[in-house]
């Protein structure tokens, strides 16, 4: 099979486990082809995307436009704040006026979650969720998988753990769901009022003891606590959130085996990592966005074929 | 081979090449590279994925093993990402491995592959080079150069057989490593 079974990728648990794999596949191609001195191919040229940006983003945005004009498609950017949108024009009214500038693909962050699927059921062009309220952001999963893949040679049978605040995490959601796909042991780990009391029905397990959580993971995925989230206190001070689920190299030393160390960005330094940690051997943060790159142009690529 | 008789049957495919002759072609074809490029220092030869590879790799065993040339730069460029048809045929293009570990810069350039038909995968191939640098100049060896059938200005500098095969014929290049014998078959549907 060399097709993803969807036309959209709105969601990690819309894919299998052989669309994982494709994705992969392919974005072994596109990282070999961006350490080229001429990192460019002309694969998308008679294809436009426009990036809708409803909630700020720097990475991811950059991530995607750089993934974009890596394959020559031509690139419209939108952000919500300098928009009609504060006019009060609809989300599909926003849409379709810029579709009716003949664009194929759009590639959308939107604080509500849900908001994907409900363009994709409206407009007629492929969607990419870019991250939608706290419900999925695929493609950081898709990468953190394969920033793992590439580190530990598999996905499958690897130990990992999410730190962190996963109640509000669209990125602890969809790791959740490609690493179960791919056949990892997940655990997350977190005060007890970042953890949502339904997680174990994803077969996932609750840790609130990080020292416990690291001795048993090959790998440890700390979030960042969303400040911007949290209407509420969910925790007594930012201190003592780094007291209990915070990483230093100290931790780190103690553990018997060496564990790989993950962050989607961007980092609250000294809350859940030290600089020392984010900066050490251990650490893969960079590599992450390098592979955001590989990954998204896979997607990219393989969603663009399948436009008809 | 029995598989191969019972496709004959259905599809009706006829030899072209047999393993001896394509043995015989290969050892021209490597001598007429010889000819033209002398020790090879200056030169590169590229397999372009994923056909060409077999060829490209089987005539570099040849001037290695029985012209005793020393050292012969091989790397193989995929095309995928350079098609001229993205989004035209029905199914998603899969890619294949690029293996260039050295520059193309002022080199002179051996593109290698099966078969030549409308000249499309080449004019990929031109332009994918680009990004590995710029050739002083390149060439073109073809197992198979089907005649009459060009979309594109493009002809072989080297080619082993000229066939004629009409539009809905396919011809089918087979290596031993791959498929487990050495022949050509005009295949018709």
């Amino acid at each position: 099979m060399s097709e993803l079974s969807v036309n959209h990728l709105l969601g990690i648990k819309y894919l299998n486990k052989k669309d994982i794999e494709l994705i992969f596949e392919i974005a072994d191609h596109f990282k070999e082809v961006i350490n080229r001195s001429i990192k460019k191919v002309p694969t998308l040229r008679d294809i436009t995307i426009a990036n809708i940006f409803f909630e700020n983003s720097t990475r991811t945005k950059l991530s995607f436009e750089l993934a974009e004009k890596r394959l020559s498609a031509d690139v419209i950017n939108f952000s919500a704040s300098q928009s009609s949108v504060k006019k009060g024009e609809t989300l599909i009214d926003t849409v379709n006026n810029i579709l009716s500038m003949k664009v194929d693909m759009v590639v959308m962050r939107h604080p509500n979650p849900g908001a994907g699927i409900f363009l994709s059921k409206h407009v007629d062009a492929a969607i990419i969720n870019a991250g939608d309220g706290a419900h999925e952001h695929p493609t950081q999963a898709l990468l953190d998988s394969y920033s793992i893949r590439e580190k530990l040679g598999e996905v499958a049978g690897k130990n990992v753990v999410i730190v962190g605040d996963i109640l509000h995490s669209r990125v602890a959601l969809s790791n959740i769901f490609a690493l179960k796909l791919q056949g990892a042991n997940v655990k997350v780990c977190g005060p007890k009022t970042l953890i949502p009391k339904h997680i174990p029905s994803l077969g996932v397990q609750v840790e609130t003891d990080l020292r416990k959580a690291l001795e048993w993971c090959d790998v440890a995925n700390m979030l960042r606590v969303q400040n911007e989230r949290m209407d509420i206190s969910y925790f007594p001070s930012t201190r003592e959130y780094t007291q209990q689920f915070g990483i230093n190299k100290k931790l780190l030393n103690s553990l018997e085996k060496e564990i790989v160390i993950m962050h989607p960005g961007p980092i609250n330094r000294g809350v859940e990592i030290t600089s020392d940690v984010a900066d050490s051997n251990q650490a893969i943060i960079l590599e992450q966005v390098e592979n955001g790159v590989a990954i998204r142009m896979a997607v990219i690529y393989l969603l663009a074929s399948k436009i008809k | 081979m029995p598989v191969i008789e019972s496709a004959a049957k259905h599809m009706s495919q006829r030899v072209l090449l047999t393993s001896k002759e394509i043995n015989i072609i290969l050892h021209r074809l490597a001598c007429q590279l010889l000819e033209n490029h002398l020790d090879f220092t200056n030169t590169a030869l590229i397999g372009i994925q994923p056909r060409g590879v077999y060829l490209a790799e089987r005539l570099t065993k040849i001037l290695q093993e029985e012209y005793k040339v020393k050292h012969i730069d091989l790397g193989f460029l995929d095309i995928t990402f350079y098609r001229d048809d993205f989004g035209r045929g029905d199914k998603t293009l899969k890619a294949n491995t690029t293996k260039i570990n050295f520059l193309v810069e002022d080199r002179n350039v051996v593109f290698i592959d099966d078969v030549l038909y409308t000249g499309r995968s080449i004019r990929a191939a031109l332009t994918a080079i680009q990004s590995f640098g710029r050739p002083s100049d390149i060439e073109l060896l073809t197992l198979i150069d089907r005649r009459f059938s060009r979309h594109l200005p493009i002809q072989p500098n080297y080619r082993g057989r000229q066939v004629d095969a009409i539009n809905e014929e396919k011809v089918k290049v087979m290596w031993e490593e791959n498929d487990g014998k050495d022949s050509v078959y005009l295949v018709s549907k």
